[in-house]
């Protein structure tokens, strides 16, 4: 008992506020979610000459909310050779680890569940947990579908997540912090992005394949495993996983964000705005302007991810396991590199940028040379239909 | 209650010894094309064996032809290869045709060579959308059934349904074409040729495609030739047959196009020739729509009930997919006493366990996508 009286001595009122900000939480990420479905969806629709939905509300936006009804209201169906108790834990675990990794995601300055010190480092770690629930979803569904879903996920997942850890030590190498609260501060004047561009690159590649976005939407893939680990999952289970989906997206975009695009900070300072006519002097309008400038970079994060599903097909799984360990391992090891010299020898800030660019050139070159290889493929090709083209007129020719 | 069987097939494969996993694909997967049904067996992502399963589509229409008369049957045909619908009436109308020595009138069959070009270029632009959800890129689709459907609002104004069109007759078409058949057409050429560019540049040499695409389903020539493939299958092993030149049947002696052929015949090389027929049909297009006279649409013989000599024929046309053929054998009656037609989706995926085998799961969509089956002619 004596190691539980700390906990015991925890208040009413903070028990109150932490279930009344986690409840905010959740509405907040569930009308983000609902945005990102119609913002996609829309998005997707002009991409490919539709319209989108247009049928309900004004410009569809009410095709979500819709959308929503419908699948907590269809029927729940649990396959009888499913190991039920999985099969209902799985959404769960996903949806738990997409919306503890908020609590220390800020919004801004003072908009942030509970700022943790080692934020980056819970982050990090309970993205990792979501994995375990894609695995169990795929086993416990009983579908060959869904185990041959959830052994790819879990493949992916954990492949990708080494490149993101890494990243994320070269930014806190830089800030000297895992806080995000002072990352973002440590980019008042630049943003990361300047300095490690490699860094942005590597953490945006792999946050796709995190968030099994095309072109890595290799352990859902709809024409080969059929949605993988969720085949046999319907109704109001689906959309857990559905949900926990779209808010793992927005994490990952947030997270480019507060990273590397400064967050919530201006590209000016206080100085070049002063011709502005001066904000009335209370303390949320400036917060609530910075929550929305963060918040439209984000969804402009977002939205180039929702512009690659739009082009892009899918990769082979032996693909992208090569292009992880192969391009987006050895790049994101570079970064810490470079990372650690820079700080060492205390150079100016651009060396860091060259060295950033220099390995994102290089090792980009070498990739597309020689791991992929369609550029050198494309030339082969060309010139060897040519040749053909030549070869048969010739004999048209003779003949 | 009868024990459910757990081996899915009489005869296992002799060399799947340690069999890892025994995946059923279809006849419900979304990327069979239809209802084909595939057993797999895997060994992780490897595929080691495949089974595959037709006849989910059989609806008997080689028998159910014996029981119909002459005119009758066109609409059966629609029914075989239902994306290239022209392309088999046509078929099965020029079979009769040579049977009875009818002469066409010539201005139908330059409607029926246009219409035909088109449907082919319906037909590949469909296979452009399907390869490009099997590889699991959406938007081809979006883009390539933009022109199919202009191409179908056209197939709709002319003969009045956008598929199964029953529009050929023995001895020419059914009615002349409509008055502004010719402002439609010059509407639908240049915004037909932007579509099919536009799906040629979305998808051929995009790095992922290509990466998935080439040295995927490599099929040598020699093999491609044993397995009877005809079509792009074939000429994307770089072997230039095509029954239009081979073998001009209607007028296709008259229009000047090329035959593209691929390089190592992998799924690819089927692709490119795929799209690079597409322009090749424009310029027959084009070139029938300079030359098309004036005058009679339908031979009068045509009109009648058609009651051929007795005796055999075999009539070959190029289809989308390749090589059809029909084999009709007449006993002077009103009805054919026998039909077999040779489908070219069916000679071109009996190669399947050829080509998936060793294979990754995630290629097998793509190999089969390649191959571009419609299962209404393989099952017939």
């Amino acid at each position: 008992m004596q190691g539980l009286a700390p906990l015991l001595a925890v208040g009413l009122v903070d028990v109150i506020w932490m279930v009344v900000s986690l409840l905010a939480m959740f509405t907040g990420l569930s009308i983000v979610v609902l945005s990102l479905v119609w913002l996609e969806r829309k998005a997707l629709g002009r991409l490919q000459l539709r319209l989108g939905p247009t049928r309900t509300g004004l410009f569809g936006l009410l095709q979500p909310v819709a959308d929503a009804i419908k699948l907590i209201l269809k029927e729940d169906i649990i396959p009888n050779s499913s190991d039920r108790a999985i099969f209902w834990v799985a959404p769960v675990i996903v949806a738990l680890s997409a919306f503890m990794i908020w609590v220390t995601i800020p919004a801004t300055e003072g908009l942030v569940l509970r700022n943790l010190e080692l934020g980056l480092f819970y982050i990090t770690a309970f993205a990792v947990i979501g994995i375990l629930g894609l695995v169990l979803a795929g086993w416990g569904s009983a579908n060959k579908y869904g185990v041959l879903g959830g052994l790819r996920s879990a493949a992916q997942l954990i492949s990708y997540e080494i490149p993101v850890i890494m990243v994320v030590v070269a930014v806190g190498m830089l800030a000297k912090s895992l806080d995000l609260r002072v990352i973002v501060a440590a980019q008042e004047q630049i943003p990361y992005v300047a300095l490690l561009p490699l860094g942005m690159v590597v953490f945006f590649i792999a946050g796709l394949a995190e968030v099994g976005r095309t072109p890595f939407d290799i352990y859902h893939a709809e024409s080969e495993v059929v949605g993988g680990p969720f085949v046999e999952y319907s109704g109001a289970h689906w959309s857990v996983f559905f949900l926990a989906e779209y808010i793992n997206t927005f994490a990952i975009a947030a997270l480019v964000v507060l990273l590397f695009l400064g967050g919530w900070s201006w590209p000016f300072d206080a100085a070049a705005l002063a011709w502005l006519p001066s904000l009335p002097d209370i303390a949320w309008v400036g917060g609530l302007l910075s929550v929305i400038w963060f918040l439209l970079k984000v969804y402009a994060v977002i939205f180039v991810v929702f512009w690659i599903r739009g082009t892009f097909p899918r990769l082979r799984i032996d693909q992208l396991m090569a292009f992880a360990w192969k391009a987006m391992v050895p790049l994101s090891f570079y970064a810490i590199v470079i990372t650690g010299v820079y700080l060492f020898y205390d150079w100016p800030a651009w060396t860091l940028t060259v060295m950033s660019l220099t390995g994102l050139v290089v090792v980009g070159y070498i990739v597309y040379r020689k791991m992929m290889e369609p550029a050198r493929r494309i030339a082969e090709i060309k010139a060897r239909q040519a040749a053909q083209v030549a070869e048969r007129r010739a004999s048209r020719q003779a003949s | 209650m009868a024990e459910i069987p757990t081996n899915l097939t009489a005869n296992p494969p002799v060399n799947a010894e340690p069999v890892e996993m025994l995946l059923n694909m279809g006849p419900q997967h979304p990327s069979t094309h239809g209802v084909f049904r595939m057993v797999l067996w895997v060994d992780g992502e490897k595929i080691v064996d495949v089974e595959p399963h037709i006849g989910y589509l059989h609806r008997g229409s080689e028998k159910l032809c014996e029981g119909e008369q002459y005119h009758q049957v066109i609409t059966l045909f629609d029914r075989l290869d239902y994306v290239a619908n022209f392309n088999n009436e046509l078929v099965y109308c020029q079979a009769v045709e040579k049977l009875m020595g009818l002469e066409v009138p010539e201005r139908a069959e330059y409607v029926r060579v246009i219409l035909c070009e088109l449907n082919r270029i319906a037909s590949h632009l469909l296979y452009v959308g399907t390869i490009g959800l099997d590889a699991g890129a959406m938007t081809p689709t979006m883009f390539a059934f933009r022109g199919r459907e202009r191409i179908q609002s056209v197939f709709e104004a002319v003969s009045g349904a956008r598929m199964m069109h029953n529009y050929f007759r023995i001895g020419g078409i059914k009615e002349d074409l409509p008055d502004n058949f010719e402002q439609l057409i010059a509407e639908l050429l240049p915004l037909l040729r932007e579509d099919v560019e536009e799906s040629d540049r979305i998808l051929t040499f995009n790095e992922i495609f290509l990466t998935r695409l080439k040295d995927v389903g490599t099929i040598s020539a020699e093999e491609a030739i044993d397995f009877g493939f005809t079509g792009p299958c074939l000429r994307g092993c770089g072997i230039e047959y095509d029954v239009r030149k081979a073998q001009p049947y209607s007028i296709y002696d008259r229009f000047d196009f090329d035959i593209p052929i691929g390089l190592d015949g992998d799924c690819w090389d089927r692709h490119w020739v795929r799209v690079r027929e597409m322009y090749e049909s424009l310029k027959i297009i084009e070139q029938a729509l300079e030359q098309m006279p004036g005058g009679e649409v339908v031979s009068s013989l045509g009109r009648r009930l058609i009651r051929p000599p007795a005796g055999e024929v075999y009539m070959r046309a190029e289809n989308p997919r390749g090589e059809i053929g029909v084999h009709l054998i007449s006993n002077g009656t009103d009805r054919p006493y026998r039909l077999k037609v040779r489908p070219p989706s069916f000679c071109n995926l009996s190669a399947i366990r050829r080509l998936l085998t060793d294979s990754w799961i995630a290629d097998s969509v793509v190999i089969l996508g390649s191959l571009d089956i419609v299962l209404g002619e393989v099952d017939r």
